[in-house]
This record gives structure tokens, sequence and C-alpha cells, in this order.
């Protein structure tokens, strides 16, 4: 019976959320970002994407947010172009370095906006936007400006309206960079466990190796000159985490590994 | 308790109002002391006298300066948005029209305003024209500069949810140009004054006006210093009512989000 219901589980999610088939970029300056890429991401995968600067991190998650076309090679999206992204089952949300809010609207407005802008009845993106705000532990703050919150704050306010879509696929790129390791290791563990709980598929730019290690199931490591992937390395640790997992011989383990593979991109990244 | 120096009203509306009673005091004694005739310094009661009798000329005459100050700035207002409008929709109308825009501003209204008059008979539009030249201006390069200068990654975002123009206009565009535009508000109330006031001078040259200028050259013919200081008040009062509705209103409207026209915080 449980081997049955695993079956048609994994039937379904087999069909992956992100192919990437060769897709690589070329900026109008001449500049290859990336060479061909070979990126196949599942459903319910946590991906970090780690690797020395200008090695093609953010430009990879923007080919996945169709915010930029690839040179060459194929995007597909549920086994499909990007017009199949927005529909029920396959929402996309992107949460960017900074939480670019609208510093005229108050925070609740600020989470409804997706809402709004995709034409939702009043009430329901109320409600939803409520829901996401006390999901984030923000409930408190609706009624206020950004830049009367801390910057932690106004992140979660950014991871909020990123949720309020109900997202299937969730992009972030170094979200939590410039908060303070005991905040960021707060919002990591709410993040991670979240997505594990909505089976939410993530791609996730960071820098920090305890933070690659601590939310992923996979990381992918870069180099650059050009932008390409260097190594995988998968992280074999059961959902939810928490800080016992953090403190944890294995971790200190892992965070060996993945930092003398990361040397290595660095090594490989330097111009030839 | 906080000292009464400290507390807010008391720094805005009491300290400046202190000065200008020490002012008028010390002028009124100084007047009086060193026994100046009021046909060459008149005492502010001298002024305030030749208010009182006067006030049926000077404030028809005051009705007549506001309304083409009025009348030019809601000109300068709904024209300038919508040349700053048209001018963010297309570079090449941007790129065709900004030098005549800067045409306007450079050259000075004084040596424009007799051709205008001339050309035009009706004396009120002539002179909503010569002030609206002159105030429209800031409310064009204000506005446009404020709906070009979008939050890049608001701007990001906004695309990626698939917004529509009107859409990215009205929550994107308008409300990041707001501080932009009140600012240039300001500066056109000003400036729509200004403009009203140099019209008329040259135009009561001509002997065919009624607003407060007319008023301060009839007394300068009569040597009436007292009126022509009355004309005077007047018109500065107007000038000072005027930016404080723009600062009330900016404050308004941006008070609760934008570092302009917050109050400061400690
Ligand atoms: N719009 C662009 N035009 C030209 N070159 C670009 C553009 N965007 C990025 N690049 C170049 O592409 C390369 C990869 O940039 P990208 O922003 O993806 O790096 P990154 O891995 O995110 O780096 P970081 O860790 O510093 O954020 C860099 O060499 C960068 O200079
Ligand atoms: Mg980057």
């Amino acid at each position: 019976m449980i081997d049955m219901l695993d079956q048609t589980a994994t039937t379904i999610s087999r069909t992956p959320v992100v192919e990437i088939l060769s897709a690589e970029k070329i900026f109008a300056n001449g500049v290859r970002g990336l060479d061909p890429i070979q990126l196949s991401i599942r459903p319910g995968e946590f991906i970090s994407l780690i690797g020395p600067s200008g090695c093609g991190k953010s430009t990879l998650l923007k080919l996945i947010a169709n915010l930029i076309e690839p040179t060459d090679g194929k995007m597909l999206w549920w086994r499909g172009d990007f017009s199949k992204v927005g529909t029920i089952g396959r929402q996309l949300a992107f949460v960017f370095q900074d939480p670019t809010l609208m510093p005229w609207s108050k925070v609740d407005a600020n989470v409804r906006l997706p809402l709004d802008l995709a034409g939702m009845p009043k009430a329901e993106a109320r409600q939803r936007a409520e829901a996401a705000l006390a999901h984030v532990g923000l409930t408190q703050a609706a009624k206020r400006y950004p830049r009367q919150l801390s910057g932690g704050m106004r992140m979660r306010v950014s991871i909020a309206r990123a949720l309020v879509t109900n997202p299937d696929l969730l992009l972030m790129d170094e979200p939590f960079g410039a908060l303070d390791e005991f905040t960021r290791n707060k919002l990591d563990e709410d993040l991670v466990n979240l997505c594990f709980e909505r089976n939410l598929t993530n791609v996730f730019v960071t820098h920090s190796i305890y933070e690659a290690i601590f939310l992923s199931t996979r990381i992918i490591v870069m180099a650059a000159n050009p932008g390409r992937i260097f190594a995988e390395y998968i992280v074999d640790e059961p959902m939810p985490r928490n800080d016992n997992f953090r403190r944890s011989d294995r971790f200190g383990d892992m965070c060996r590994e993945l930092s003398a593979l990361l040397s290595d991109a660095s090594l490989a990244s330097l111009k030839p | 308790m906080t000292p009464l120096a400290q507390r807010p009203w008391f720094g805005k509306v009491m300290a400046p109002l202190a000065v200008g009673v020490i002012i008028v005091i010390t002028w009124q004694w100084a007047c009086t002391a060193f026994e100046v005739p009021r046909y060459l310094f008149p005492k502010p009661t001298d002024i305030a006298d030749s208010l009182a009798t006067n006030w049926r000329p000077l404030f028809g005459s005051l009705w007549s300066t506001l309304y083409v100050t009025f009348l030019a700035f809601g000109l300068s207002v709904t024209i300038g948005t919508a040349i700053a409008f048209m001018f963010v929709q297309s570079k090449l109308i941007e790129l065709s029209l900004l030098p005549y825009a800067v045409l306007l501003q450079v050259t000075p209204i004084a040596a424009v305003a007799p051709l205008i008059i001339i050309l035009v008979k009706d004396t009120t539009t002539a002179l909503t024209l010569c002030a609206t030249v002159i105030a429209i201006f800031p409310i064009i390069s204000n506005t446009t500069i404020g709906l070009r200068s979008v939050d890049p990654g608001l701007a990001a975002y906004f695309r990626m949810n698939k917004a529509g123009r009107w859409a990215t206009l009205w929550r994107l565009r308008i409300p990041g140009a707001l501080p932009f535009f009140l600012a240039g508000l300001r500066i056109s109330s000003g400036l729509s004054l200004v403009g009203a006031v140099v019209a008329e001078f040259i135009a009561g040259t001509g002997g065919t006006s009624a607003g407060l200028a007319y008023q301060i050259m009839q007394a300068s013919f009569q040597l009436d210093i007292p009126q022509m200081f009355a004309a005077l008040f007047l018109i500065t009062l107007t000038g000072v009512l005027l930016f404080a509705a723009m600062v009330k209103l900016q404050q308004i409207l941006l008070g609760h989000w934008h570092e302009s026209a917050m109050e400061a915080e400690r």
C-alpha cells in the first residue's frame, strides 16, 4: 500500500520543474556569462548555487525566471515553454537580493501586490496576504511602512510577497546576504521547513557554505571565466532540519568537503 | 515634561513669530525715535493704517493678482504634467520638444511680456500667459525626472508579474514620481505669483492692469509710500501662504513614506 502511494507520488513528481538544455548566455557586450548549462530541477528539490563572484549565479537564476533569454539552447518549465508558468500548480516567485518593496505602500499592500496585479478579488487577496504575513511572523507590522521596519523584517515582507502567490518554484538571489548570522539562521530554518511542508522547489543563490549545506538537498558549485557548472554536491540529510543538524559532526564534515570543492572551483576560475 | 523650546510647535511657529514681532517693534521704535517722515519710510502702524483706509482698491487688486496667479498655476500643472507624460512615452517627442521648453525657460519673462501683452488683446489672458510661461518649466522637468526614476528592482518585479502598462503607471510610476512632482509644484506656485506680478508691472505701464503691481506703481507716482508697502505686504503674504499650502500638501501626500516631507526622527 505504502509502496503503491510512493509509486504514484514519484510518477507525478518525475516531471521536472525546470530543464536547462545547453542554455548559454553571451551578453550584448560579448561577455560570456554562461557556457552551455545542462541542469534538470526536480519537484521538491532545494538547490543552492554557490561559486566565486562573477561565475554566473545570478545570470542562471534570471534565465530560470525568464528575466533574460538564453543566447543559445533551450529552457523548459514543466516540460513546456514559459507561457505554462503562472497557471495553477505552476506559480513562480522571485526574491531579490534587496527587499524591493514599494516605500509608499504599507506592508500588507506590498504583500498583496502580486495578487492585485493578477486581478484577484480584493477580499480573497487580503485574506491570503494576512496568512502570508502571519507565516513570516509579521502580523503586527501589517499597517506599517517599509521604512519603519528593520532589514530582516523587510526581507521577511519580501518573502511573504513571494509566498502569497502559493509558488511552486521559488527563486532566491542571496536573500539573506545582508543579515546578521543569527537572523539569517532563523530565516534559513523557517524557509527550509516551509519548502518541505509545501513541497516547494527552490533555487537559492548564496555565498555561504554553511547556509548551502543547511538548506539544500543538492548544491551546484559553479566556476567563472567562463561561467559554468563545476561540480555537484548532494546533501543527504532528511527534512525537516533544525539546529541539531547544524551542530552535528556530519554538518561539519559536509562543510569541509564543500569548502574543498569551492577552493578547486576558485582555482579553476582564474583567468587563463 | 519636555522643555518649551524643544516642542515641535514652538520651533516651527513661535520662534519665527517672535522674530517677526521683534522686527516690527524695533522698526516702529526706530521710525518714531529718529522721526523718519512717513513719505520716506513708513512705520508699521502707517502701513496698517493705509491697509485699513485703502482696503477696497487693495483687496480688489489682490483678487485680480490672485486670479491670474491661480489660473497660471493651474494651467502650468495640467499642461506641464501632460507634457511630462508625453516625454516619458517617447524619447523622440522629448528630444524634439525639450529644446523649446528650455527656450521658454531661459528667455527672461520681462523681455517677452511686452510682446505678449501687445499681441493678446485680453489683459487677463495676456497676464496668465506670461505667468504660465515661467511657471510651467519646473513642473515639466521635475515630473519627467520623477516618471523616469523608477526603482529598477521594482520595475523588474512588475515585469516579471506580467503587469500591464496601466497598472505599472498607476502603481509604480506615478507614486514614484510624486515627490519630484510636488517639489516642482512648490517652485511653480512661487513662480506663478512672480510671473503674475512681473507681467502686471509691464502691462501696467500701458495702463491696462488692475493687480497689486498696478497699485504699487500708482502709489509710487503719488509718492504714497505707505500704500506701496501695504501692496507689497499683500504680495508677500500671498507668496508665504502659497508656499505653506504646498508644504502642507507635500506633508499630506508624502509625510508617511518620503524623506522630503518627513519630520526628523530622533
Ligand atoms: N547585463 C550584463 N551585461 C554584460 N555582462 C554581464 C551582465 N550581467 C552580468 N554580466 C557578467 O556576467 C558574469 C556573471 O554575472 P552574474 O551577475 O551572474 O555573477 P554572479 O555569480 O551572480 O556574481 P555575484 O556573486 O558577484 O553576484 C559577470 O562576469 C558579469 O560581469
Ligand atoms: Mg549575483
